[in-house]
């Protein structure tokens, strides 16, 4: 009881803390250009390779330093937050739709409509991740499209094997019976009641998506698949700054505290909402 | 029954990497650009493009050349290498073992400090160390191991400067191996002066693919050894006499360990699958830095290896954990 009591307790300030860093995360998102001290962009290699701002030789107007070409640390997070956002919005989304539409057919109709499905997911899951996302990459070509065409094609499955399970639970409740006996056909019983009462965890599911889409993000930029390197991409800042590591290790550090951050927040959040929706942990 | 049952898992697994096999295959054909154009130098003619792609078999339709490739490979010939010009199995079969190292080293380490987090987290439950062991999983559970390995060249390789922070050994070193499996066979030769090169090295890739994992480790096992620990048979076990420590390993541990089980064989995949990624960070010589070395060089012969590869470590481990929960599970055996 004294353990559930502070569980309780802690909760709310993790959870607090989380959204109060995606606040700041998609504002930043949103707000890139006026937030933003410099032009993410513009270099100058007069200014290259500055220190944070607390340190001897750094420059006003340049608070977190710049890198080997003399670009704003600070205004480059910014607007790779947005490149970031984006990511997680779009991929989450579209790997969201794709994966709980199968889910919804494969644990509600199941027969060889589930065995077909569930065959597929199988196969999916046989990949390795992240070397499926650089092979598709290479694939389709580098760029922002293709990054969350990857990752969309890659991540439906997570969706669809929670959303499968929920799906075949909820089937087996009396309220889909009762909607079947006051006539509503299969696919509006479906939607109309089965949907809605497996949505609580397909939120979760998307909000843990979205750390991972962020992630994937980082590492393909890291390994310079993501959008070209001139723009700001968390993962590209992290690979030139591996590069410059000991001359200035801000380029490097800054971006990771944000990407470590980012991921936090949105797996606190989503654990916190599986915990709350998942029937298993329940 | 048993029988029947055995071979319907052995169908479903020879369906998945046919699967695999088929997917990959017909997407790296999709990858725009002649990869035979792009090996050539530059004052190649047509002629020598064409007498090439042929040699290579890509003149031929995709059926066509899938049918060549699965009838190859079903006889253990995985085609030729385009951009290293060698025998595909042979430099999977070079770089396999170095992966496989990395990952053991990783599993054991999650093992480790997963099992001790939780039956220290177990003794000190309701303690203020439970919540701190719980407020390090939350952490470790949602750092990717990439982040993890960025973390720990920065930590060790920059700010400390302690160890080397790339390859998979000294190169100024002379090793005495027939294997590719350093590690092993520096145990069975003895030679821990080269077990300590191998270790410093692999470390630090093999602890940020554990991180995470341990933490999953430690929160299964943790939820199911307080439940055991409140079950009747530990309460007879303490009227005996048994110390908390005693029931714990003598009795609550092999019980609980189930669930962890099946979960470690599932995280296990997601574990070697990381190893493609912390291995390009470290600059660790195994199958993972060479799949990205493939997909850049469009070497899809290397690369339809190198994942099939990859899929049939990962179904290998679903069949095994399979097995080995069939095995510890009473209950199961005879069902």
């Amino acid at each position: 009881m004294a353990e559930a009591l502070q569980i309780r307790r802690r909760t709310p300030l993790r959870l607090w803390l989380s959204c109060g860093w995606l606040t700041v995360f998609f504002a930043c998102a949103i707000f890139a250009g006026p937030l933003s001290p410099q032009d993410p962009l513009a270099q100058d290699l007069l200014f290259e390779r500055l220190p944070p701002f607390w340190a001897s030789g750094a420059e006003p107007g340049f608070w977190l330093g710049t890198d080997s070409l003399g670009r704003d640390v600070l205004s480059r997070m910014i607007h790779g937050a947005r490149i970031a956002a984006i990511v997680a919005l779009v991929a989450g989304f579209g790997a969201c739709i794709i994966g709980t539409t199968l889910g919804l057919i494969a644990g509600y109709y199941r027969g060889w409509v589930d065995q077909i499905i569930s065959r597929i997911v199988d196969v999916w899951m046989s990949f390795p991740a992240v070397l499926f996302a650089i092979l598709l990459v290479a694939v389709i070509g580098t760029g922002l499209t293709s990054v969350i065409v990857a990752i969309v094609v890659i991540d439906w499955t997570r969706f669809c094997r929670v959303v499968r399970a929920e799906t075949m639970a909820q089937s087996r409740m009396d309220y889909v019976d009762s909607a079947r006996i006051a006539g509503f056909s299969r696919a509006r019983t479906l939607f109309r009641e089965v949907f809605p009462n497996v949505l609580p965890v397909i939120i979760a599911v998307l909000t843990l998506e979205m750390g991972i889409a962020v992630v994937v993000e980082a590492i393909l930029s890291f390994v310079n698949l993501s959008i070209s390197s001139d723009d700001p991409t968390w993962g590209g800042m992290i690979s030139e700054g591996r590069l410059s590591i000991h001359q200035a290790w801000w380029v490097l550090v800054f971006p990771m505290i944000t990407l470590f951050l980012t991921v936090l927040s949105f797996t606190q959040l989503g654990e916190a909402l599986r915990e709350r929706f998942d029937p298993v942990l329940r | 029954m048993l029988l029947l049952r055995i071979l319907s898992r052995l169908l479903s697994i020879a369906v998945t990497l046919f699967g695999v096999a088929l997917v990959v295959f017909v997407v790296i054909r999709l990858i725009p650009g002649n990869p035979i154009a792009m090996m050539l130098p530059p004052g190649a003619t047509d002629d020598d493009i064409a007498r090439l792609t042929a040699l290579y078999g890509f003149d031929k339709s995709i059926p066509e050349q899938f049918v060549i490739w699965l009838g190859g490979v079903l006889q253990g010939d995985f085609g030729t290498s385009i951009s290293l010009r060698q025998d595909v199995l042979g430099l999977v079969l070079g770089r396999l073992p170095g992966t496989l190292e990395l990952a053991g080293l990783a599993l054991f380490f999650a093992v480790l400090i997963g099992v001790a987090l939780a039956i220290f987290g177990t003794i000190r439950r309701g303690k203020k160390t439970e919540t701190g062991i719980d407020i390090w999983n939350g952490l470790t559970l949602s750092t990717p191991d990439f982040l993890w390995g960025l973390a720990l060249i920065l930590l060790f390789g920059v700010v400390l400067q302690w160890f080397g922070i790339s390859g998979r050994v000294s190169p100024q070193l002379d090793l005495p191996f027939v294997t590719q499996f350093y590690l092993l066979e520096s145990l069975a030769r003895f030679r821990l002066d080269l077990t300590a090169d191998l270790l410093a090295h692999m470390w630090m890739p093999a602890l940020a693919l554990a991180l995470p994992l341990s933490a999953m480790i430690a929160q299964v096992l943790k939820v199911s050894l307080k439940e055991v620990m409140t079950l009747d048979y530990t309460l007879l076990a303490r009227t005996k006499g048994y110390t908390e420590r005693q029931v714990i390993f003598r009795e609550a541990l092999r019980n609980a360990a189930l669930p962890t089980l099946a979960l470690t064989g599932v995280q296990l995949t997601h574990l070697i699958g990381g190893t493609v990624i912390v291995e390009r960070l470290f600059s660790y010589g195994g199958l993972g830095s060479m799949a990205i070395d493939a997909v850049i060089n469009r070497d899809l012969p290397l690369i339809q290896g190198i994942v099939l590869t990859f899929a049939v470590i990962f179904v290998a481990i679903n069949l095994i954990v399979d097995l080995l929960y069939t095995v510890l599970n009473p209950r199961l055996r005879h069902g």
